[in-house]
């Protein structure tokens, strides 16, 4: 039977599939700060404190190291924990609890037990909220083996890779765009998974290849649209999962193209957009390359409150523009 | 407390007014209104500037909390120090902070006092002792017994003062700074704003004893509470726990029960208290109005001197907005300053 497709928003899809995870599995359950009555700072949680209650749906103190202690205890021992974090900057109060114990405990173990915790991380710039509130953090967790690290950039993939996530074994970090929560697309009804470890293609191209993840996606693809029109045919990859991360699709993507164009909010330096480089230059795809690879990431700043610097500090659909065009031309 | 209680006879004239107005020149108590009056109306025009979109983001309004500022701060110099919170402009202002430069980074410009870089939620001067606010709940705390202990080692007369709200007495850096703050006899004081709630949560939903100064036994110092909307009485426990702090003592936890009227940020859609509660707190609670009738009723000003007062803040207020329009905004080749110490 095919499930009816309705436009939902990607907070929705969230919310949906959170619902769908508690309604499905008596294990699973909401932990964070603000996530009942108030809904979430984000208001991703919405109502579901009316419908599943409080002791399914728990309000924290503001106690984010204790917080993710207690969901990576609750989840060693049999439950299904969904943390939030209200603001991802605030996963370095925890870190901790995330590096040291939920990703390690597996292994430490000799896989004696497995953590089957889901964080979820709303994350990103553009809100005016300045240095504290408006990180990308990612690639700091996507650092630690024993973790995987998901930023899925549509409302079907923030469904589906949640369901992924509540379903694996072993604990899944998701990075949420906070831009992208009031943005819509097509989310089938019920329960259905995005496999986490599998880019996605959004559009084949043959002229250059940008890697994107989250938000950065549909600039990407924003870009893309323009470029057509000059005649250079951009092919665009939605990392989606940045560990594991799908080595496969993008080295394939590269020999096609020959040319990469890293596009990720986080710092530049030492972030997502270095390993894809490294990954590349490693790989078969590097004889294949006729440019250099050229990544755009954020400035080595904390993020400004003033608007146009704020603006000025993460990729731009004309900075990919500008990037894409001399790349497209540009030659060993 | 009213004036036939202030003048019974055995005693000698004003033994039993309240701690202020035995302690301060009407001069004195004057400022304080007049600050308490700075604090409200730079808020209620940072408020209206944020709806009519001059300022961007979110902001956290103290309104309703200013005795609490106020208060804590009178018997501070501006050697002494503070670290504030998200819900800082208060703190800020009564610190001796200039509202145009508050104003002035509001707005993002580079005649903020962040240079446009914080915003409201990173307000500082620490020209004024204002070693910030911040965007963490509970970083701050750590970072005022820091601040001690450099007072300490420095052989400095100064204190440190660590704002902080109910909600962060839940947080680890709370427990550890109180800890070696004690642990080391440093001149600190924890002062706990308890206006109720951290966000939407109830301190019964989240603390588990019923007051914050409840805490300070674990670290042995004395835990006070105080009517965070009766300007005296926080001063009092404030001259108090800075005597203390200067002696030698050590740390002092106040805690301060009072109640903001607006809702926690931007975003907020109220749905955890009452109308009634929060009605009940601005028409019979509301610390400036108490403050004013308190001194009517001592004799210290008259409607023609509160008046004259909201006239001059009206036109402070009025002045830092139009210095914060006028100011130019930060040039983006400039984006990566201030990152690290220029070294020229
Ligand atoms: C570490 C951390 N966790 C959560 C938040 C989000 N947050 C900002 S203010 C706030 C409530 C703080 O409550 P309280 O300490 O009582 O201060 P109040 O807002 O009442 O002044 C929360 C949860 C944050 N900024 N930092
Ligand atoms: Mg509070």
């Amino acid at each position: 039977m095919d499930q009816a497709v309705r436009e939902l928003s990607y907070a929705q899809a969230i919310q949906e599939a959170m619902a769908i995870a508690m309604e499905t599995d008596e294990r699973v359950f909401l932990m964070g700060e603000d996530i009942g009555v108030y809904g979430g700072a984000f208001q991703v949680t919405g109502d579901l404190v009316e419908r599943f209650g409080a002791d399914r749906v728990i309000d924290t103190p503001i106690s984010e190291l204790g917080g993710a202690g207690v969901a990576v205890g609750a989840a060693v021992t049999g439950l299904r924990p969904i943390f939030e974090f209200q603001f991802s900057d605030f996963a370095t109060l925890a870190m901790e609890q995330i590096v040291n114990q939920a990703a390690k405990m597996r292994y430490m173990l000799g896989g004696a037990v497995s953590v089957p915790v889901v964080m979820r991380f709303p994350a990103g710039s553009g809100t005016g909220a300045a240095a504290q509130h408006s990180q990308s953090l990612e690639a700091w967790l996507g650092h630690v083996p024993g973790l995987k690290v998901i930023q899925p950039s549509t409302p079907y993939d923030a469904k589906g890779m949640l369901l992924a996530a509540v379903a694996d074994p072993d604990p899944v970090m998701i990075f949420e765009h906070k831009l992208l929560y009031k943005t819509k697309g097509p989310v089938p009804e019920g329960y259905y998974t995005v496999p986490i470890g599998k880019a996605a293609i959004r559009r084949e191209g043959r002229d250059l290849t940008i890697v994107a993840t989250s938000i950065m996606v549909h600039k990407a693809l924003d870009a893309a649209k323009t470029l057509e029109a000059e005649g250079i045919d951009v092919e665009v990859v939605d990392l989606r999962t940045i560990r594991p991360m799908d080595k496969e699709t993008v080295i394939e993507s590269v020999k096609k193209t020959s040319r990469l164009l890293c596009v990720y909010e986080g710092v530049k330096t030492l972030g997502v957009g270095a390993e894809v480089s490294a990954m590349i230059a490693e790989s078969e795809a590097f004889d294949f390359l006729d440019a250099p690879i050229v990544r755009l990431g954020g400035a080595e700043t904390p993020i400004p409150y003033n608007p146009e610097l704020e603006k000025a500090t993460v990729p731009q659909v004309p900075d990919i523009l500008a990037a894409a065009r001399s790349l497209a031309t540009g030659s060993r | 407390m009213t004036v036939a209680q202030a003048k019974t006879k055995d005693l000698p004239a004003g033994a039993n007014l309240p701690f202020i107005y035995r302690e301060y020149s009407a001069e004195r108590l004057k400022q304080a209104l007049h600050k308490m009056y700075l604090i409200r109306q730079f808020e209620e025009g940072a408020e209206e500037s944020y709806t009519r979109g001059l300022i961007h983001g979110t902001m956290h309004l103290s309104i309703g909390q200013e005795a609490s500022a106020m208060g804590i701060c009178m018997p501070l110099t501006n050697d002494d120090q503070i670290t504030s919170t998200h819900r800082g402009h208060g703190h800020c202002i009564a610190k001796g902070a200039e509202v145009s430069k508050m104003f002035a980074e509001f707005f993002g410009k580079t005649t903020g006092y962040c240079r446009g870089r914080g915003g409201s939620m990173h307000i500082a001067d620490v020209t004024t002792g204002n070693l910030g606010a911040n965007g963490i709940v509970g970083g701050g705390i750590p970072i005022a017994v820091g601040a001690a202990l450099t007072a300490k080692r420095l052989k400095s007369d100064r204190v440190v003062i660590s704002f902080f709200g109910d909600g962060a007495n839940n947080e680890g850096a709370f427990h550890e700074a109180l800890n070696m703050a004690s642990l080391w006899k440093l001149p600190v004081i924890f002062v706990c704003e308890n206006n109720g709630y951290g966000m939407s949560t109830s301190m019964a939903r989240s603390t588990a004893v019923p007051n914050v100064a409840d805490r300070a036994a674990a670290y042995a110092m004395p835990g006070v509470i105080v009517d965070g909307n009766v300007l005296s009485e926080v001063a009092e426990a404030s001259h108090e726990a800075v005597r203390r702090a200067r002696a030698g003592e050590g740390p002092t936890l106040i805690e301060s029960k009072t109640y903001r009227h607006r809702g926690h940020s931007k975003s907020d859609r109220n749905r955890y208290r009452t109308k009634e509660e929060i009605e009940d707190w601005m028409t019979n609670r509301d610390p400036i109005v108490r403050y004013e009738n308190e001194l009517m009723e001592f004799g210290i000003i008259d409607q023609a001197g509160v008046e004259a007062i909201r006239e001059a803040v009206a036109k402070e207020i009025a002045d830092g907005i139009e210095f914060a329009k006028a100011s130019p905004s930060p040039e983006i080749r400039n984006l990566e300053r201030y990152v690290y110490t220029e070294t020229v």
